[in-house]
């Protein structure tokens, strides 16, 4: 997806790198500027309708003027839904999972594209997406580390004050069971096939596909 | 914050399909949602300016009055549109918080004119951005500390109305603290002023080196010497005096333990005590040296003066609120004496006969040096030590001058909020005065209304006229209001006045139950007495007025307006706030009403009278 205008100062300002310390605090300090694609555009490009599309930028530039989320931001959001734990570790992944195009930032775009996926995509979108999350240096295997970072930043999100008083190695052992069902051929990685495979099969998953529709 | 949140609910929602995969148990349904009707443009019209904003917009902040059902109420379906009756240019202020989340506080508005919008709008005040709610809690103090003021200056103003029956020790007390309520109080302020005057100039004369009319001795002595006996006869009228003074407020006290730790009393203490320690001591030369150093506290009587002057009392105040500036400037003059000392000791060291003796000793000079004075009784003769003299000085101005105009500035809000107090107190007198004018207009109204025979039970048509002034709706129901408080309630005191015809009597009961509603209870006393001249007693209820031997009716009263026209006299000039509650009878009476109402007595005892107002 292409983006019309990156206005991006501080850009502009490696370039021309010989002004001195001052003069470049106080120009990243003007907005890096972003505007979406028309609006026909993403109509087109997304499944949501035009009014829909409207609210939703209404919404999302209301709370950022910029055009865009950067991490912290998309931190302090989370940390806001989830005040009992510690969620900064899997809004991190998140923000990796919506921020396509890895430039630090999720834009509108970004935004309607990952919201698409999650909320009119078929079951394999969203399969797929729920793998790219959980891939985390995107090379397509999910290896026990990485799902084990990820139970962890779940397992941080719901905090210390759970009932049952959750065990330490809780986690770990969630992972286990996660590989014991997905890994087919017991390499000890997780391909996309194998999950996608694995996932259908699972009628619990299937159904609760179903639950965050009628999010909008 | 909430706006955020709303915001972003999709967001969180659509990410939790990332656990979907993870999750061992089966999750739980989703809570059903209404279709969603898309967004609309909601028109908020407030006095005529319009102001359209998406519904969504308002329905961020639920539990308000915008964003919850309760704006239904102000719906015109005929314009489509929510009427506000409210000021616009607050409205924007409500309606951005709802934009942005943040509540800005209007800086040119009156602070409590934008709380009650907020209070309106079902917004707490602290929703107000952290930009502004520095500047919105000091203003809301600021006028919080000045309408405690007014308060506080209204109940010291209503002074003279001692409750009645309060013993010596409280009408002590009030003398004491406010001379100017009685002359006697007054008279002693004036004595009191008077004494510690003397006191203190005879302390001061009687140093003063007098010469002898006999040149007995060549040595001149001061008078304190030369004239023992009087000084001391002075000296002793005026410890019995303070002592006496003393002793009576103590009495009168109203709390003992708060008032002996007083400064003011302390003073008191100190400056009476050396006066009989001295009579306690036996004049022999060991103790008699000690003796003489507690007759400087005798000059602490001076002091006694800031019950007199205000201005010696704001000073006093401003230097207890100016502790931790004045505590600097001592504490960092001290650290510049003692460096500088030292420097000047050793520099001054090498040269034979110097003043700089030793560090101590260098204080002096440091401290004449740094404050500009320049005694020049220690004077630095080597070069180092006048370089480090002339640094020592400058140095010396720089560091006087810092704390000095934060002192100054305290006492120069003091005084101007003592001064703006006493405005205050003046403006709040003539304030209650118009109030009281205010009120009495509404009573006086009502009486017209009774008298034009708006209490008539049976109109005619001419009466009806008679009612129908220009009166707006609202007199009417208020009118009418009060008339039924009278029917409800049996006004006994007011149906003294018997000498009247039994057909209206029981109009007339009313009327004048109103009228003498505000009378004291000494006054209906007099009307009782009044009326019981002609009768042997005074019936008590309407009831009885009515059932009144016809004796009475030798009166000429047929014709209500004679009567009306007698009543409506004294009233104009009304007495009390109290007038427009004819439920409360002798309330709020003052005794000048007692003469007025004794006139409205008279009339109906004497018929010519009667006759001659009808004219």
């Amino acid at each position: 997806m292409n983006v019309r205008r990156v206005e991006s100062i501080s850009a502009q300002l490696e370039e021309a790198s010989s002004t001195g310390d001052s003069v470049e605090d106080e120009l990243e300090m003007a907005t890096v500027r972003h505007r979406p694609e028309a609006l026909e555009l993403l109509e087109a490009q997304s499944k949501f309708t035009k009014k829909e599309l409207q609210i939703l930028y209404r919404g999302f530039k209301n709370e950022c003027p910029s055009g865009v989320v950067n991490e912290e931001t998309f931190k302090e959001i989370y940390s806001q839904f989830f005040p009992q734990g510690d969620s900064t570790t899997y809004a991190h992944f998140l923000f990796n999972a919506f921020d396509t195009d890895h430039n630090g930032a999720v834009s509108f775009e970004d935004f309607i594209k990952g919201l698409s996926i999650l909320l009119r995509g078929t079951v394999q979108e969203k399969l797929n997406w729920a793998f790219n999350l959980y891939d985390i240096n995107k090379d397509g295997y999910i290896t026990k580390e990485e799902m084990l970072d990820i139970m962890k930043a779940i397992y941080d999100m719901m905090g210390k004050c759970t009932y049952p008083v959750l065990k330490e190695d809780a986690p770990r052992q969630h992972v286990e069971t996660f590989f014991q069902e997905m890994d087919k051929n017991k390499d000890g990685v997780v391909t996309i096939d194998e999950f996608i495979e694995s996932c259908q099969k699972d009628e619990n998953i299937m159904r609760s596909m179903q639950l965050f529709e009628n999010v909008i | 914050m909430a706006a955020g949140l709303a915001t972003w609910l999709p967001f969180a929602r659509a990410a939790a399909v990332g656990w979907l995969p993870l999750a061992q148990q089966p999750l739980p349904p989703a809570p059903g949602v209404k279709a969603s009707r898309g967004d609309e443009v909601l028109v908020v019209n407030v006095s005529g300016r319009r102001f359209e904003t998406w519904k969504n917009t308002l329905d961020r902040y639920p539990d308000t009055l915008l964003g919850s059902s309760e704006k239904e109420f102000f719906y015109d379906a005929d314009s489509g549109e929510y009427f506000f009756d409210r000021d616009p240019d607050m409205f924007r202020h409500v309606l951005n918080f709802y934009r942005t989340g943040r509540l800005h506080c209007p800086r040119q508005e009156c602070i409590q004119a934008f709380d009650e919008e907020l209070a309106f709008y079902g917004l707490v005040p602290e929703l107000v951005g952290d930009c502004c709610l520095e500047e919105y809690r000091d203003r809301k103090k600021e006028n919080a500390e000045r309408l405690a003021e007014d308060e506080e200056a209204e109940q010291a103003g209503d002074g003279p109305a001692l409750p009645a029956g309060s013993s010596l020790r409280q009408r002590l007390w009030r003398a004491f603290e406010n001379p100017h309520t009685s002359t006697a109080a007054l008279v002693f302020y004036y004595v009191t002023g008077f004494f510690i005057a003397v006191s203190v100039i005879a302390n001061v004369v009687e140093t003063i080196p007098c010469r002898g009319s006999a040149r007995r001795s060549s040595r001149e002595q001061p008078c304190g010497e030369r004239f023992p006996q009087a000084f001391f006869c002075m000296d002793t009228a005026c410890v019995l005096i303070f002592t006496g003074e003393y002793l009576l407020r103590l009495f009168a006290a109203p709390s003992r333990c708060r008032f002996l730790r007083s400064v003011m009393s302390l003073i008191d203490v100190v400056a009476i005590l050396p006066y009989y320690i001295g009579l306690l001591v036996p004049k022999n030369d060991d103790v008699s040296g000690a003796f003489v150093t507690l007759r400087v506290f005798r000059v602490f009587r001076i002091f006694k003066f800031s019950r007199h002057s205000q201005g010696l009392r704001i000073l006093g105040y401003t230097l207890k609120s100016c502790a931790s500036e004045l505590g600097f400037l001592l504490f960092s003059l001290t650290m510049a004496i003692i460096i500088f000392a030292t420097v000047m000791f050793y520099a001054e060291k090498g040269t034979n006969k110097t003043n700089f003796t030793s560090i101590p000793a260098a204080f002096w000079y440091t401290i004449v040096t740094m404050t500009t004075l320049g005694y020049g009784d220690m004077v630095p003769s080597t070069i180092a030590g006048k370089i480090f003299g002339s640094i020592c000085s400058l140095s010396g101005v720089l560091v006087i001058a810092l704390p000095v105009p934060v002192i100054v500035s305290n006492f120069s809000r003091i005084y101007h909020q003592n001064q703006r107090a006493d405005k205050r107190r003046a403006q709040q007198k003539v304030r209650l005065a118009r109030i009281r004018l205010a009120k009495s207009g509404t009573t006086n109204a009502f009486l017209q209304y009774k008298q034009n025979g708006g209490l008539e039970d049976s109109g005619s048509g001419e009466e009806q006229a008679l009612c129908v002034r220009n009166r707006s709706a609202f007199e009417q129901q208020h009118h009418h209001l009060l008339h039924c408080l009278e029917k409800t309630t049996p006004v006994g005191p007011g149906s003294l006045l018997s000498s009247c015809c039994p057909r209206r009597a029981k109009r007339r009961a009313i009327r004048l139950a109103n009228s003498t509603a505000s009378v004291s209870r000494g006054s209906m006393q007099e009307l009782d007495m009044l009326a019981g001249l002609r009768r042997s007693h005074a019936p008590q209820s309407r009831s009885s007025l009515n059932a009144k031997p016809h004796d009475s009716l030798d009166l000429n009263c047929d014709s209500r307006d004679f009567v009306a026209a007698i009543i409506s006299i004294p009233t104009p000039p009304a007495n009390t706030p109290d007038e427009s509650q004819p439920s409360s009878p002798g309330g709020g009476g003052r005794a000048g009403s007692t003469l007025r109402n004794s006139s409205l007595g008279t009339p109906c005892l004497f018929p010519e009278t009667v006759k001659i107002s009808s004219l």
